[in-house]
């Protein structure tokens, strides 16, 4: 998987251990026909390596032989049932031969020189019985403390190494870890092939176990400490922590569930693949966000799951009915699973592994985890961020979408404590804005990766119908939200209504003049007319008297001229 | 089996019951000795142990010798690790004790054989 390319092509032949992790780790598994020490304290978990070791090979075809000094095989096959392994079928299967070697130091006493040929006998009949190929040995130290004679058991420890290799057997042998050195009796020393340590950090108050290949002759291998889980199916290793970015990217555009914010988004929602963070203060509608996109998730047939921190799966169905949303459906029909933990309950290492196994269980095409903010009460901020780190690097390589919310407090907006902010793809903040006596929501993109988005503040809302985003209203002093809102479209509207008749009467106004205006300029015309008139009338009357005037004389020149002609005095006495 | 240790340094067959049990003392010994073939070992602790028994519960103990290269199943029942390995079955509690015998006294402790141990020295 991720650590491919740390390990180079195996020179050492390996078996392999059947162990989730354990293979990719090492490149192949255990050295083929030698031993592997497996050291650890109480509870570190060496008897389930060596019996998962063992089943997985049965699995495969490899018969086991497990030889136990420190539980009966009764009391093994009862314990290991609880990891789903059948023992009593598997030695049925001649696939399995248990010898439980019991040695009860009091009823024991030394008289004299012996050797350990009736171990011997009885590990060689086991291996004969089964056809063994692979051997397990829990715990080998125990003849340490029982027998008194050191010498004798070193140089039989010595010889049933030898004996393992002669015989070609791949091994694992337990041994307790001690203090200063690997093993309490020094057993490294007879084991050079392989040792793998087995452990438990606490920190702040939980554990995280871990595994460590420390050595590993004539091969590479992972060196650091890798986290692993015991559960109902045994071990599961994580070696998350991928040192590349080589992943696959989407072009592929996923609806966030929310059209409107679909819309914020170039049109088209999250790009496939990407990382989402939702961050906001309490009650500003993350897990509603997250709960949309869930529900597209699953009407596009994908599966979804949500890692819960806070609420139990009945109470997140409860509480998204009340805006909508039917999950209930979606767990009926097998396409979202709800799962809650609280954090506190394992260290962020051991969550991770767990969500890494549930994940690959469930095979989702989206991952909702809710929040991550409540992973901060189970380590400190620098555990966090590297378990996020690998989580969203891996969710990446697996082609999954990831989205995370985060309960930021008033003092951290816009900057996640954990500082994973820039592990995201695409960051949407929630926030409340008071205002006038009121609290409302209040949504914005911080950042998305890779395509143009809308930088308006948008007003979240959130009723029984499901979740949109509304404009809000900028006014000089300030952003206007919720009622505030209202109010300012209210008494816009009271001023455009205003507005409206001002210019109504404005208009009458205006109206009226122009009928004056107009009546006076008629009554003017009118008055103009009838002056005109008269002037003409007088132009006329005087012209027609000067013509008459005129017609006179010349009728009065006539008349002259013809008595001139018999009169002359008369004409010249008439003018 | 003409040349068998076991056989040829005791007279007797040391499987069968042949010590007749002492009508007066009912506590019967049953000693099993655990041995993987002939080695010096093995030889060694049989001979101690014969001594031992002859000169504690003359007639009054029976001992069974398992060599486990012949039956390697036998190991498991009284969880033998050990070789060789001395087990008293009878009389109760299961007593074990391991090594080739060579330390008398240890043997004498470990079977709980010290009642007798002043007669013994006496009839020395």
């Amino acid at each position: 998987m991720a650590l491919g390319h740390l390990v180079s092509p195996a020179t050492v032949a390996k078996t392999p251990s059947g162990i989730a992790g354990f293979d990719q780790i090492t490149g192949g598994g255990l050295p083929q026909g030698r031993a592997t020490l497996v050291c650890g304290g109480p509870g570190s978990g060496k008897t389930i390596f060596a019996i998962e070791f063992l089943v997985r090979g049965a699995e495969l075809g490899e018969p086991g032989v497990f030889i136990t000094f420190e539980e009966s095989a009764l009391d093994l096959t009862l314990n290991v049932a609880s990891l789903g392994f059948d023992l009593a079928r598997l030695q049925q299967q001649k696939l399995l031969a248990l010898d439980y070697v019991h040695l009860d130091p009091a009823e024991i006493e030394e008289a004299g020189g012996y050797s350990l040929d009736g171990l011997f006998v009885r590990l060689a009949h086991a291996l004969d019985s089964v056809g063994a190929k692979r051997v397990a040995i829990d715990t080998l130290e125990v003849l340490f403390s029982t027998l008194k004679d050191d010498s004798v058991v070193r140089a039989e420890t010595h010889r049933l190494f030898r004996f393992l290799k002669e015989r070609g057997v791949t091994a694992v042998v337990t041994a307790e870890a001690g203090t200063g050195s690997l093993t309490r009796q020094g057993l490294e020393e007879y084991v050079s092939d392989c040792v793998v340590l087995l452990g438990q950090s606490v920190s702040d108050q939980s554990a995280t176990r871990f595994l460590r290949v420390v050595k590993y002759r004539g091969s590479s291998h992972g060196t650091n400490e890798y986290p692993f889980l015991i559960d109902d199916c045994g071990f599961s290793v994580v070696p998350a922590t991928s040192l590349q970015l080589d992943y696959q990217v989407s072009v592929d555009r996923i609806s966030s569930g929310i059209p409107s914010l679909d819309a914020m988004l170039s049109g088209n929602g999250f790009f496939r693949t990407s990382t989402i963070l939702v961050s906001g203060a309490a009650g500003c509608g993350k897990s509603i966000l997250a709960a949309h996109l869930a529900n597209a998730t699953c009407e596009r047939g994908e599966r979804c799951m949500l890692f819960a921190f806070e609420e139990s799966p009945s109470q997140i169905v409860r509480n998204m009915r009340s805006v909508g949303l039917d999950l209930l459906k979606w767990q009926e029909q097998g396409l979202l699973e709800l799962r809650a933990t609280r954090p506190i309950l394992y260290g962020p290492e051991m969550q991770l592994v767990s969500m890494h196994k549930a994940i690959l269980e469930f095979k989702p095409q989206t991952v909702i985890l809710d929040p991550i903010s409540s992973f901060m009460s189970a380590g400190t901020a620098h555990q966090i961020k590297a378990m996020l780190v690998r989580l969203f690097d891996w969710l990446k390589t697996q082609q999954i979408t990831g989205l995370v919310t985060y309960l930021t407090t008033p003092a951290s907006r816009e900057e996640t404590d954990i500082g994973i902010s820039s592990l995201i793809d695409t960051w949407i903040e929630v926030r409340d804005l008071e205002v006038a006596g009121e609290r409302n929501r209040a949504l914005y993109l911080l950042k998305s990766r890779g395509m143009s988005h809308s930088n308006q503040v948008r007003e979240l809302l959130i009723s029984d119908a499901g979740v949109s985003l509304a404009d809000v209203y900028s006014s000089p002093d300030g952003v206007l939200i919720g009622s505030a809102k209202l109010a300012e479209i209210r008494r816009r509207a009271r001023e455009e209504h205003a507005n409206a008749v001002d210019v109504a009467r404005s208009d009458r106004l205006l109206q009226l003049k122009r009928e004056t205006v107009e009546a006076q300029i008629a009554a003017l015309r009118a008055e103009y007319a009838a002056h005109e008139e008269e002037v003409q009338r007088r132009l006329r009357s005087s012209h027609e008297s000067a013509e008459a005037a005129r017609f006179d004389r010349e009728a009065l020149s006539r008349l002259r001229t013809d008595l001139g002609n018999r009169n002359s005095s008369s004409n010249g006495g008439r003018a | 089996m003409t040349d068998n240790p076991f056989r040829t340094k005791t007279p007797r067959p040391f499987s069968a019951r042949t010590p007749p049990v002492q009508p007066d003392d009912a506590e019967r010994w049953n000693l099993r000795l655990y041995v993987a073939g002939e080695t010096p070992k093995c030889v060694q602790a049989f001979q101690h142990l014969k001594q031992i028994c002859e000169e504690h519960l003359q007639g009054r103990y029976s001992i069974e010798v398992i060599d486990l290269l012949k039956n390697p199943t036998l190991a498991q029942g009284d969880q033998i690790i050990a070789i060789p390995t001395l087990v008293r079955k009878l009389p109760p509690p299961v007593k074990k004790i391991i090594g080739d015998l060579t330390n008398t006294e240890r043997v004498v402790v470990g079977l709980n054989l010290i009642p007798i141990r002043p007669e013994t020295r006496r009839a020395k």
